[in-house]
């Protein structure tokens, strides 16, 4: 008999902020869901790529004939026949540009380089077989440290003058400065340290259905887009149709990490399928071409330097960074920031001096490097500096945290200005630490562990602290291809007082068909179920640049917020003209649970918002200047980014003899500022964590040394199921941002970002009395037992 | 080939090619699109469905072999209590407490893990956390974080304890 | 996800009808039992078979664990699932318990079985080294009758075994000794993954001392032949952790691993040793408190 285990309670306030179940649920759990392949389209044909089967080769030819005769056969398209349409290549997000379809050479394993598009899904995956392709073979470019040697194969010979594989230099800090601190400094340590190139892997792979209208010309697009209006944007110019003639719709879509951000070459392709056949056309993507293909995230080899007192006060950090962006640079980065925000490696603490510089180059791999809730590089930026910070603790034989309570910024510094440039908003550091170690109780852990360790156990507990940038973003600092980061927002309120709120950003499970409704209840006084969200559709709702790095709520619930406050003040004005009296004198009710303006000192005197949604609409006289109906819709730009943040310790158990590592503990306290429903932060919370596992312990998308890649099934992209995590210990602080209506920061990526080095850190700690300093992800067992003294 | 198999009690016949899989001719040829699929490789488990009331990886069957067969789906569920003697019209105890427990996020796992708890609950009305996370090791959430589908599945079993459901 | 390239489908009716078929079609045909060897393999496209024989309803013959007095007999389409839940098999043979928990998943135990895993014989396959601890026979039935071979015999290298084109491995045989018990061990780097070293320890005791020991490692170069060198080097020993690091050493040094993304040859080599010694101490505890085995001495 199992012990009773506590449910908290979702307490279903009638209105506003709190934990309310989620109105989406009733479809997924019904198994109505619409996702990118439930789309059926009458006279629906089915599209599949061909593939390059080397990581580097010229194409000598290519013969389609027998794809062609193939009886459900419709289409067989090449790079040559896609080139006669100028769409062989195509702009990506970081200003470069990718092949659609292969032309001269293929550049990376898995490369598209032709399409047939048939009755069914079977036959189209025959006819690939069909294909005869010659390749020539080429020498791969697969080590990124040897990328930039001389007399190294070219990636990009297609560009011209072009002679090696250098991609771009990017710096950030005050390198003089930087090198005087450590050139003062009592203690140095340097550390490399590797982040795996990994894969978001949503469940859902990506997909799209094109469907278009060759009599009206316009495009109707279902695509698995995190950002559906910047795609419709991106397609005009690509493919010739003016905006007002495309439709992209995101239906349901089944997680999306990053990894759905990107336009990627098939979805072109279904394009052009539908444009040749005239029908609607369908693709969706194998996991191999998933993993093989689409945006990976992170592959960063990074040199770390941080400079201390004796007494473990930091002086300065520096970083020198070899950046895999694969064969194309199509990362998803505001434009200003080729890097991401990878200038936040100062982390959470006071550091007067730091500089980094990034090189980035081409390799022979899939093109991405921004994924997998990196919130633009910050994973990369934690994990350096918190595993740095680690080191110097060993150096100077300082308990970590400690170490990290001499350092961290005090609540008082806040605003705070880093020594690269970036401003956080706010943070009581300490005392989300303070909750961290007493959900953990970590004296009795420590003390916990050296009773293990007397015993010959190898117990580790790894602390991380992590400062997240979030919620892109200022117009003048923030655009991705030129666009500026910004969210529109549209509300209306029906004649019978319920409500629909359309938003520009898209779900992929992060509940906004709640949380929204939520947002608008709490200003509006209308209960969330009258309230329907309505998002994905580019049809549908206004402009705005998408969901990712976690910029729903900061961006698109500030917008919500603000476009219902403004609802808010028109319906003042009614309902003043409907009490007679001046809007002055009237009082909005926030805790009613009918939405109601009274008349001060007279409560008894009132009007609901229903009541004033009647009258915006119906045949009273309206008061001088105020038009009818009840709706506003606005932009929103936000002044800065936000700064969630976070306090994780995780307590793992190491097999002595296997070296296989168990994450029996997991503490995380986040604070994401203003919590609009717990129950959803906490979800997205855990998500996060179960990444930090995946990624500190089997996650790798690796390949060998022809440039085949070796992660191209979940067979070997291990990912982690309920055995491998353990029963997830939240807690919060809440330290509003001080720029967002709602005070809101949002919580999407946080713990992916702060996860993965409370893992290692926590292994390294288990192995500490053996003089491990650092192991690279992935802890697999044999890695970590590779790590051991040979005297083991 | 013609292929005939109870599919979520209804007796359905179609013809098919052989090589077809089970999840394809669910989803295309009966338009049930609530069992999904998501990888090559029989890891993922979102393709998950009752085989003679076994959860089973439907990607990894043809629709061959579970001709004369029962197969059950997740759009059955909610039609579960007519058949099993609760109220009509009212969703699955799992599918409720997977709603309670916010074990729901993007959805596409759902369906798959549905199945299997139920499965799970009715071989086993009181698991411990262990034997929940047995049971789901086949599948993949990247979601959830798993946390909340265990406690979803502890809530459905003392729910159904509570009721003295058979 | 992937889809198999065109074939046929039969469903045999009966073992002669499964061979009838197999002899007539040859080597395009193909044996289906749970799938989730050859379907997987098919839809990636490494494999193809013209026609695929579908054996499963054969499984209330074919399917069942036997328990007599000096074996233990399995039909090759009992699935990993009647195998981990079967008390009796548990009782005498604790290795196939401990081994079937580790292999895959809950959903590919109800439908795999045992013939599919042999006959697959992909060497990380953690029923041959079971089969190859416990000394199996493998009986074969073909047109011209049936026969009966050891693990040695039957696997033949990876993914090859002496099961012929119109051939199928129907039952399993387990010799049951007294005095005897078995363990398993296994490391992955993740639940369900391919091992990235198993074994499989059966021993037996009389008089306190060993008079018996098989070691059956996975996923470390062929081996089926149950590393006769433990058990020469254990017979009349008494147990103790000395001869379980024994043991270990020798089957580190019998084995042949190869380095991939599990593990490097070295670690596979200690793991060799170490998940030996865990076995065997385990195999051993049992076998001192194990009751009267089936049948009586």
């Amino acid at each position: 008999m199992t012990a009773e285990p506590t449910f908290v309670d979702n307490d279903q306030r009638p209105l506003g902020h709190g934990r309310m179940l989620r109105k989406e649920d009733p479809r997924f759990l019904r198994g109505k869901g619409r996702f990118i392949d439930d789309v059926q389209l009458p006279g629906m044909l089915h599209l599949a790529i061909l593939r390059a089967p080397l990581a580097h080769a010229r194409i000598l030819s290519i013969d389609t004939t027998a794809a062609q005769a193939h009886p459900r056969v419709k289409v067989v398209v090449t790079g040559e026949m896609l080139a006669e349409r100028g769409l062989a290549w195509m702009p990506t997000l970081a200003e470069d540009v990718q092949a659609v379809l292969a032309t001269d050479k293929v550049r990376f394993q898995g490369q598209e380089v032709a399409f047939v598009v048939a009755t069914d899904r079977y036959a189209a995956r025959d006819a690939l077989e069909l294909i005869e392709v010659e390749y020539e073979p080429l020498p791969a470019v697969v080590d990124v440290r040897t990328a930039l040697d001389p007399g190294t194969p070219v990636v990009r010979d297609e560009q011209p003058g072009r002679t090696d594989n250098h991609c771009y230099d990017w710096e950030a800090g005050d390198a003089a400065a930087t090198d005087a601190a450590f050139a003062r400094a009592e203690v140095v340590v340097r550390q490399e340290l590797v982040y795996p190139r990994v894969h978001p892997a949503p469940l859902e792979t990506c997909g799209a259905v094109a469907d278009y209208d060759q009599a009206e010309r316009t495009l109707t697009l279902w695509c698995t887009s995190q950002a559906p209006h910047a795609h419709r944007t991106l397609l005009a110019g690509l493919i010739g149709l003016p905006e007002h003639h495309i439709r992209v719709i995101s239906p349901d879509i089944g997680g999306g990490f990053g990894n759905k951000v990107p336009i990627y070459p098939g979805y072109l392709c279904a394009i052009v399928g539908s444009q040749l056949t005239g029908r609607p056309v369908k693709w969706t993507e194998d996991r191999y071409e998933n993993l093989v293909s689409t945006a990976f995230a992170r592959d960063y080899v990074m040199t770390g330097e941080i400079a201390a007192t004796r007494q473990g006060r930091i002086l300065a950090v520096r970083a020198r960074v070899l950046a895999d962006h694969g064969a194309f640079n199509a990362v998803a980065v505001p434009t200003k920031y080729p890097a991401g925000f990878f200038g936040v490696f100062t982390g959470s603490y006071d550091i007067a001096a730091a500089h980094c510089a990034v090189t980035a180059v081409h390799t022979n791999k899939a093109p991405g490097g921004v994924a997998y809730a990196c919130s633009f590089r910050v994973t990369e930026a934690v994990y350096l500096i918190e595993r740095l910070v680690d080191c110097l603790a060993r150096e100077l034989d300082l308990d970590p945290v400690e170490l990290r309570r001499r350092n961290l910024l005090k609540p008082e510094q806040f605003p705070y200005r880093t020594a690269t440039g970036w401003v956080y908003d706010s943070g009581d550091y300490p005392a989300t630490l303070a909750e961290a170690l007493r959900i953990a109780d970590y004296d009795g852990l420590r003390r916990e562990q050296a009773q293990r360790r007397a015993r010959g156990e190898l117990m580790g507990i790894g602390v991380s602290f992590f400062t997240e940038a979030v919620g892109a973003g200022p117009r003048r600092h923030m655009d991705i291809s030129g666009i500026g980061m910004t969210d529109g927002s549209a509300l209306v309120v029906h004649p019978t007082g319920t409500a629909e709120l359309r938003v520009s950003c898209q779900s992929q499970g992060q509940g906004h068909e709640t949380t929204f409704a939520q947002i608008v209840a709490e200003e509006l006084g209308i209960p969330p179920a009258d309230i329907r969200v309505v998002h994905g559709d580019t049809e549908l709702t206004p402009f705005g640049m998408g969901t990712y790095g976690s910029r729903s709520t900061a961006v698109s619930g500030a917008a919500a917020a603000l476009v219902a406050r403004r609802v808010r003040e028109k319906a003042r004005l009614l309902a003043a003209a409907m009490l007679e009296v001046s809007p002055t004198d009237l009082v909005w009710d926030k805790d009613s649970a009918d939405g109601r303006f009274h008349v001060a000192g007279d409560e008894g005197r009132h009007v609901t918002i229903r009541e004033v949604a009647r009258y915006a609409y119906g045949s009273a006289d309206l008061p001088e200047g105020v038009d009818g109906g009840l709706h506003a819709q606005l932009t929103y730009e936000p002044p800065d980014l936000t700064n969630p943040y976070g306090a994780y310790i995780c307590v793992v158990d190491i097999d002595p003899a296997t070296a296989v590592v168990t994450v029996r503990r997991f503490i995380a306290v986040d604070d994401c500022g203003t919590r609009i429903n717990p129950m959803i932060v906490e979800g997205q919370v855990h998500r996060g964590l179960t990444d930090g596992v995946g990624m500190a312990l089997m996650e790798m998308i690796a390949f060998d040394e022809l440039g085949n890649c070796l992660g191209g099934s979940f067979m070997d992209y291990l990912l982690p199921t309920a055995l491998e995590v353990p029963d997830w210990e939240t807690g919060f602080t809440v330290t509003p941002s001080p720029h967002h209506p709602l005070g809101a920061k949002g919580i999407g990526e946080s713990a992916t970002v702060g996860s993965p080095p409370a893992v290692v850190n926590a292994v390294v700690d288990a192995l500490a009395p053996f003089g491990v300093r650092h192991i690279d992800m992935p802890l697999t067992p044999s890695r970590v037992w590779s790590a051991l003294p040979p005297s083991r | 080939m013609r292929v005939r198999m109870t599919v979520n009690g209804e007796e359905v016949m179609r013809d098919v090619e052989p090589r077809t899989l089970l999840v394809h001719f669910l989803r295309d040829d009966l338009g049930l699109t609530g069992t999904h699929w998501g990888c090559d490789t029989s890891n993922c488990g979102a393709c998950a469905v009752w085989l003679d009331r076994e959860p089973v990886k439907s990607c990894t069957v043809l629709a061959a072999m579970a001709s004369g067969h029962e197969v059950h789906t997740v759009e059955w569920l909610e039609r579960r209590n007519e058949f099993e003697g609760g109220a009509p019209g009212e969703l699955d105890t799992v599918q409720r407490a997977f709603m309670a427990c916010h074990g729901v996020q993007c959805g596409f796992c759902t369906p798959g893990m549905l199945m299997t708890v139920r499965a799970l609950l009715d071989r086993n009305p009181d698991p411990t956390e262990w034997e929940i996370r047995e049971a789901i090791s086949g599948q993949v959430c990247r979601c959830t974080g798993y946390a909340s589908i265990v406690k979803a599945v502890q809530w459905a079993a003392l729910q159904e304890r509570g009721r003295g459901a058979s | 996800m992937q889809v198999p390239a065109p074939f046929e489908y039969e469903r045999a009716t009966s073992v002669e009808h499964a061979i009838g078929l197999l002899e007539r079609l040859g080597g395009a045909a193909r044996l289906l039992a749970g799938g989730h060897s050859l379907l997987p393999m098919m839809k990636l496209r490494l494999a193809h078979f013209e026609y695929l024989i579908d054996i499963n309803d054969l499984h209330h013959e074919w399917g069942r664990i036997v328990v007599e007095p000096t074996r233990i007999r399995i039909g090759a389409l009992a699935r990993h699932r009647e195998l981990l839940e079967n008390a009796e098999l548990r009782r005498v043979f604790p290795i196939f318990h401990e081994a079937e928990r580790v292999i895959a998943d809950p959903l590919v135990r109800n439908r795999g079985t045992i013939g599919g895993s042999l006959c697959q014989a992909d060497p990380s396959e953690d029923l041959s080294a079971v089969c190859t601890t416990l000394d199996a026979r493998c009986v074969i039935r073909g047109s011209g009758g049936e026969r009966v071979v050891s693990m040695a015999e039957f696997y033949r290298g990876p993914y090859e075994t002496a099961v012929g084109d119109a051939e199928m491995l129907v039952e399993i045989q387990l010799p049951v000794r007294p005095g005897g018990s078995s363990a398993y061990e296994k490391v992955g780097r993740r639940v369900g993954d391919w091992a990235v070293v198993s074994c499989g320890v059966a021993v037996w005791l009389r008089d306190g001392l060993i008079a018996d020991a098989r070691v059956g490692l996975a996923a470390v170069g062929p081996n089926t032949t149950g590393i006769p060198e433990i058990s020469q080097a254990l017979r009349g020993r008494e147990p103790s952790e000395d001869v379980y690091a024994e043991a270990g050493a020798i089957a580190a040094a019998s084995c042949t691993p190869v380095a991939d993304q599990r593990g490097t040859v070295e670690y596979k080599r200690h793991l060799a040793a170490e998940l030996t010694r865990r076995a065997l101490r385990r195999a051993v505890e049992r076998a001192r408190h194990e009751a009267a085995p089936v049948g009586g001495r």
